[in-house]
């Protein structure tokens, strides 16, 4: 996480010089420091504290009855539909991540390696590939949804154009291929983050690298390999934490596809629907304390799995140098 | 392939690579314009579509607009109702923007050029905001607005979504007021100025381009957000992406119109971007570059 967190370009000489007039400035820093302290406590903290809180307390609609202990965890792997809906939503979340590191960081990577050398229209290109990446998830999920509709979308129509209309699908209606096509979307919209990172890593490995990889003999697969691949380990690594953390949060594109059940039954179902049906589409008289408990679960895998691979990656990036 | 389509890399030498045009430099470029029409054909379908007539949309599902059809574009914004969820989307957007960034900047200036008792801990207590997965904690962000009265109000969500875009900004203006020298500041003071007028006139102005940064980065994610309004307004307050999903709801065979509402709702970041794309890429790419 330090990696992204820390300003890395900045040396920062300033502020010694206020040193000397110590005490007399609280006020002063109060004035500078409260309003976004007080923004961001309440209504940042506070609350994921206070989910942590409503976690261990048994809920009546919105009363708070007794302290519940583990309960409510309980309850989200042994109370039906919520055990079965829990795990089915973990899997797809792991497939999704899977198939989008699969499609986006790869098509990422080739992507910014080809336009590196490329010298015309290197702008445009670039602008291309971001664009979808500005487009709100809601706005692709309909977007895509109009376009595979199976009579009247723009992809059926064009396969049968030029000949391919036996591959003409019900893209959405069909729980086999739900999910895939919902991938494919977000990778859609995705690929030109990481090609940026990619390209700025790129950008900022010294030409003589590679010549001198070249003046060794080692063919232009090789030195992208040992030479380009292994300078862009803290890139993929940066890469690899957000495409997991933006997968984990995953919502409106599934909404915006197949509605808050995740359609056709439940086949694109994630942790994020399922968080949100918990709390505000869930007919037990404890929603509050599911919904609460599911948030922590979620909490300490993004967080967790997130501070993991960062640790990882970091460690492997050391072993590199 | 990917062989050859490497190679144009590793031969530097112009002469060298003037002699004979690769076939793997044909093919890459062939690949990268073929992608670019991948990624832009389905906003293209999108501008094309909302300029088409329902008939026509249904009978041909590829086409291009003979007599451009406006009217999907005033139905979408008057029976639709879109032109509220624009003005909703506008005002909470722009709202949070100004909110988050002006205290941002607050509180980023002493935490980068002060030293004073905590200093490290609070700026990492800002900083852990940029792992935090806040829509988590939208049960409890619910009962707070509750029962402050913001519920179902404008302010209410300025409030969340500026304090959400806090982390991002403390980070990106501490390293920019870090960055900047002493010396101005140091003859101001010696010219007698106070503190809080060497901060506003001395070091906001010399790191506006980062807050333009900062302000088109939280602009961009708030006004495509889904989440916190679709749990904390009700209809008429609705923003742009959740008056979508209540259109389609209601009007799900008007396919020219929801055309429209797709293109209202992104052409302002599309001109953002257009107007800004330095800006953008170098925020994205932010802290790559050593």
């Amino acid at each position: 996480m330090t990696s992204t967190t820390e300003p890395v370009e900045v040396a920062g000489p300033g502020g010694g010089s206020t040193r000397r007039r110590g005490r007399r400035r609280w006020p002063l820093l109060l004035v500078f420091l409260l309003p976004a302290l007080a923004l961001y406590t309440v209504f940042i903290v506070y609350p994921l504290v206070s989910a942590l809180q409503y976690s261990f307390f048994d809920w009546t609609g919105t009363r708070q009855n007794g302290f519940a202990g583990l309960a409510n965890f309980r309850d989200l792997f042994t109370k039906y539909p919520l055990s079965e809906q829990v795990w089915r939503a973990l899997a797809h979340n792991c497939v999704f991540f899977i198939g989008t590191m699969l499609i986006q960081t790869t098509g990422g990577l080739l992507l910014a390696t080809l336009l590196h050398r490329s010298r015309r229209g290197k702008r445009f290109l670039q602008t291309a590939y971001v664009l979808p990446h500005l487009v709100s998830p809601i706005v692709a999920g309909y977007l895509w949804s109009l376009m595979l509709n199976p009579q009247f979308g723009a992809i059926n129509a064009a396969l049968r154009g030029v000949g391919l209309g036996s591959l003409a699908q019900p893209w959405r209606g069909d729980p086999h291929l739900a999910l895939p096509v919902a991938i494919v979307i977000n990778a859609w919209q995705w690929v030109g983050f990481p090609m940026l990172l990619f390209a700025a890593a790129l950008a900022g490995i010294p030409e003589e690298y590679h010549e001198a990889a070249r003046v060794d003999g080692a063919s232009a697969w090789k030195s992208f390999w040992q030479v380009t691949f292994p300078l862009l380990t803290p890139v993929l690594g940066i890469v690899t934490v957000l495409t997991f953390i933006g997968n984990f949060n995953i919502l409106d594109l599934i909404y915006a596809l197949q509605g808050s059940k995740g359609n056709p039954a439940y086949s694109t179902d994630v942790l994020g629907l399922l968080f949100y049906r918990t709390a505000f589409e869930n007919p037990d008289a404890n929603a509050i304390g599911q919904s609460s408990a599911l948030a922590v679960c979620m909490f300490i895998l993004i967080f967790g799995i997130s501070a993991a691979a960062n640790r990882f990656f970091r460690r492997m990036e050391a072993r590199l140098k | 392939m990917t062989t050859s389509v490497l190679e144009p890399a590793v031969a530097v030498a112009p002469a060298r690579r003037r002699r004979r045009p690769r076939r793997g430099a044909v093919a890459s470029t062939v690949l990268l314009w073929v992608y670019a029409v991948a990624a832009l054909a389905p906003l293209i379908i999108m501008a094309l579509g909302s300029l088409r007539t329902e008939q026509d949309l249904a009978t041909k599902p590829l086409g291009i607009p003979t007599h451009p059809a406006f009217e999907n574009y005033a139905k979408a914004w008057s029976e639709g109702g879109f032109s509220s969820y624009f003005v909703n989307s506008i005002i909470v957007t722009v709202g949070a923007v100004v909110l988050g960034t002006g205290v941002a900047v607050l509180a980023a200036y002493p935490l980068a050029r002060y030293r004073f008792r905590g200093q490290g801990l609070l700026t990492a207590y800002f900083l852990a905001g940029l792992m935090l997965p806040i829509r988590l904690g939208i049960v409890p962000v619910f009962y707070l607005l509750n029962s402050i009265g913001l519920i179902d109000s404008r302010i209410g969500l300025i409030c969340v979504y500026a304090a959400s875009g806090v982390p991002f900004a403390i980070f990106v203006l501490t390293a920019f007021f870090r960055g900047l020298p002493n010396e101005l500041e140091e003859a101001a003071r010696i010219d007698g100025a106070g503190e809080l007028r060497i901060f506003a006139q001395i070091m906001v102005p010399m790191v506006r381009p980062a807050l333009t940064t900062v302000a088109l980065f939280q602009f961009i994610p708030l006004w495509n957000d889904f989440f916190f309004p679709l749990v904390l307004m009700e209809d008429d307050k609705y923003t742009l992406p959740v008056g979508l999903t209540r259109f389609v709801a209601e009007f799900e065979a008007a396919h020219a119109q929801l055309y429209a509402g797709l293109v209202i709702t992104t052409i302002p970041l599309v001109l953002l971007f257009l107007l800004a794309t330095k800006q953008i890429v170098a925020g994205l790419t932010a802290g790559m570059t050593k």
